[in-house]
């Protein structure tokens, strides 16, 4: 028989309910027709009800007030107050993920540590936080520490808990001071520009370097002292002081002057910083591990001492492990931010609920939200992989 | 005569004790300062949070409201269901520990005792109609405290799995239209935080559905819960069947089994018990994530915390309160970690 022959031979005998290709195309076809029904009657019921789908109402007027964030007044439209949202949630978010970074490595070393007692402290504190809600701690540390701090003034004495600076913490949040730019500032910023350019030339200068000669031709420090001493010349040449140091005070029943910090702040970045840091701490910890002992030996035997052991050829081997996971970690505390809500901060989520209560837009501000989300999450996993990439490469 | 040979004991300060002190908190001058730092810490925090405990603490609130923790709404009058409930699980969870097999496959009768469980439970605690005399209607909007968040992660890790399983063989699918479309709901689900898919199911659900089909709060947070878990599922289900070897597919084909057979007997059931303790880890962390229903009014154990801290006669003792709730949730969860990293031990995970 010939070949074709016995293709069609072939044909015959299956037919095309049986025939594998012919069913994938169904098989498809089937699940689209079957996930489109189910959106057109979701659809259909919406409509019934006399919804419409519009996002007109972002240039109305909010008119209700935002007492947190970037400057916010009721007649402002509804697309600012979602910016004052989207703006707060990244304040949180990205002091939350420095913070919390080093408060897991601190505590990842501390848990692998030789003192028996500070590996004990490390790992009760990651046990007990990774073992209670985040929503729990937070109820805790706001209603139950913050808000219970004492008052700023009472009776024309100072009650709230003075530290150096003045830094002022009390049940109305942490006031601290803050540098100001005056109005040399003008003239000095141009420097700043300069360092930053100074610096990345001398680092691309001393890659050059290292890519001719295997080692770099200058030391790091050098890189460090040309980045600050660019703008301490700028200091001595502008006229005045381009940034004044602006101190709390205390006048009234308020504080004026320096940076003030709302309790809801506070308690959200410290809640956070405090629970991805016992996650981050395991990561860490986890990469430290799979770093094998005969590294740490073959240092030691070559005289390196236990704080260059980890800094030299341990944490550089252990980043590889590490950055996957601490890239999940980022992107759990970016969405644990939407927490907020529970102690009345007002982030991009709990904006977005008064937007939804005031306008009964219900299904326009969730697109909204799970956009913000979504593009927040894929911008750190973007950030990440970059990092990611490039340790690998170096490694290697 | 055989010479006995000479044993010097080890010096004192290297064995016992001592020994154990040395190197573990006095090695060297930075140990040594590390160490006091260390001891001091513990002092002081101790210190404060045992004089509040044992001294300062008012723990009457929790006491006078220890049944309003565990079934908040549930009537009193019907608890009883809730104790039978909980105790047909403890018979299952002692019968499954004293008749378990030393190769850790568990014994048929009792899986089937567990599923039985589910649909029994569930009568028991919502009862048949609101007339009727035996077992009366207790509706799931009233169920709260302790018991509604063990009901809302326990369902939402049982109702999910199929889906998740579902999903996950849709993402590993060679069918393109199938595989983006799961691909996209898993994505989007993992990119956003639970509590928006909680409020997503409490808000818009009831717009998308037909008027008759009226929902419950309860069981719209279920199925945000479900909707939210079951792309995590899915994710670690894909882990378990990226660990199963492609011989073991190749090898199904060749005795003669199609796709669909070489999935259902060979690849699942061995993906599925590779994936068991990721499974218990999820139900972990949406056990902790069940709290999150506070914030879309319902009264789960944190819930009632909430409210109990409004009660007139208790006013301002947060501290108490969320502390209670805090340890209820750490006993629980510290077991069932403990429980998982045996449960890993006992099935070998990692070792084959």
């Amino acid at each position: 028989m010939s070949q074709r022959a016995a293709m069609a031979e072939h044909r015959k005998v299956v037919p095309f309910w049986r025939d594998e290709r012919v069913l994938k195309v169904l098989a498809q076809i089937a699940f689209v027709i079957l996930v489109l029904a189910i959106g057109l009657w979701a659809l259909s019921n919406y409509r019934e009800r006399g919804l419409t789908f519009t996002f007109g109402f972002f240039n109305q007027e909010a008119s209700f007030h935002l007492a947190e964030g970037i400057p916010f007044s009721p007649t402002d439209s509804y697309a600012r107050a979602f910016l004052v949202g989207v703006v707060n949630t990244i304040r949180v978010a990205s002091l939350g993920v420095v913070l919390a970074t080093l408060l897991g490595l601190v505590t990842g070393i501390a848990r692998l540590s030789d003192n028996w007692l500070v590996s004990r402290i490390a790992s009760v504190y990651i046990e007990i936080i990774r073992n209670t809600p985040l929503l729990v701690q937070l109820f805790f540390l706001y209603f139950a520490v913050i808000l219970k701090l004492p008052q700023l003034k009472k009776q024309d004495e100072i009650t709230a808990i003075t530290l150096p600076g003045p830094t002022y913490l009390s049940n109305r949040g942490l006031a601290m001071p803050w540098p100001r730019p005056s109005e040399s500032f003008g003239s000095w910023w141009p420097f700043l520009v300069a360092a930053l350019v100074v610096a990345v030339v001398l680092m691309i200068l001393r890659a050059r370097g290292v890519q001719r000669t295997g080692r770099p031709n200058f030391n790091f420090l050098w890189v460090v002292v040309a980045f600050l001493a660019v703008p301490a010349i700028g200091w001595l040449v502008v006229p005045g002081n381009p940034l004044v140091l602006d101190v709390p005070a205390i006048k009234g029943l308020r504080v004026e002057g320096g940076t003030a910090l709302s309790p809801e702040f506070v308690a959200l970045t410290l809640g956070l910083v405090v629970y991805t840091g016992a996650f981050i701490a395991e990561v860490v910890r986890a990469g430290i591990l799979s770093v094998p002992r005969g590294q740490t030996e073959a240092a030691r035997a070559q005289g390196f001492t236990n704080g260059q052991i980890l800094r030299l050829i341990v944490l550089p081997q252990a980043l590889r492990v590490i950055i996957p996971p601490l890239i999940s970690q980022y992107l759990n505390l970016t969405k644990n931010s939407s927490l907020a809500i529970g102690i009345g901060f007002l982030d991009l989520y709990a904006v977005s609920t008064t937007m939804l209560n005031q306008s009964g837009r219900v299904v326009e501000v969730f697109l909204m939200i799970m956009a913000s989300y979504l593009s927040m999450s894929l911008t750190i996993s973007l950030i990440m992989n970059v990092v990611n990439r490039r340790i690998q490469i170096v490694e290697r | 005569m055989a010479v006995q040979p000479e044993v010097i004991k080890p010096p004192r300060t290297e064995v016992g004790l001592l020994g154990w002190l040395k190197k573990n908190l006095f090695s060297t001058w930075y140990h040594v300062l590390l160490t006091f730092f260390s001891i001091a810490f513990v002092y002081v925090v101790l210190r404060a949070v045992i004089t509040w405990v044992v001294r300062d603490a008012r723990w009457e609130v929790v006491v006078v409201n220890l049944k309003v923790f565990m079934i908040g709404r549930y009537p009193t009058k019907e608890a009883w269901r809730v104790l039978v409930s909980l105790g047909i699980v403890v018979l299952l969870a002692m019968l499954t520990w004293v008749f378990r097999r030393a190769e850790g496959k568990p014994r048929r009768w009792l899986v089937i005792g567990w599923l039985l469980s589910l649909p029994l439970i569930t009568i028991l605690l919502r009862g048949f109609s609101r007339e009727s005399p035996f077992l009366p209607l207790v509706s799931e909007d009233v169920w709260s405290g302790l018991l509604l968040t063990l009901v809302l992660a326990i369902v939402g890790i049982v109702a999910s799995f199929p889906l998740g399983v579902l999903l996950a063989l849709g993402r590993r699918s060679k069918l393109p239209v199938i595989k983006v479309l799961c691909t996209v709901y898993i994505e989007t689900i993992r990119g956003v935080p639970l509590i928006s898919v909680l409020f997503m199911s409490q808000l818009m659900l009831p717009l998308f559905l037909p008027p008759e089909i009226r929902l419950g709060t309860v069981m719209r947070a279920l199925t945000g819960m479900t909707l939210f878990s079951a792309a995590y599922t899915a994710e670690n289900v894909r882990g378990g069947l990226a660990s199963i070897p492609r011989g073991q597919y190749e090898a199904a084909r060749a005795v003669g089994l199609n796709e669909v057979l070489v999935m259902g007997l060979i690849v699942l059931p061995q993906a599925l018990r590779a994936v068991i303790p990721a499974i218990v880890g999820q139900f972990i962390s949406l056990f902790k994530d069940t709290t999150l229903v506070v914030i879309v009014g319902l009264l789960d154990l944190l819930g009632i915390a909430k409210a109990v801290v409004g009660q007139k006669e208790f006013i301002g003792l947060h501290k108490e309160v969320y502390a209670f709730a805090a340890v209820i949730f750490f006993i629980c969860c510290y077991t069932m970690s403990y429980a998982s990293r045996r449960l890993e031990q006992v099935l070998g995970v990692g070792e084959r």
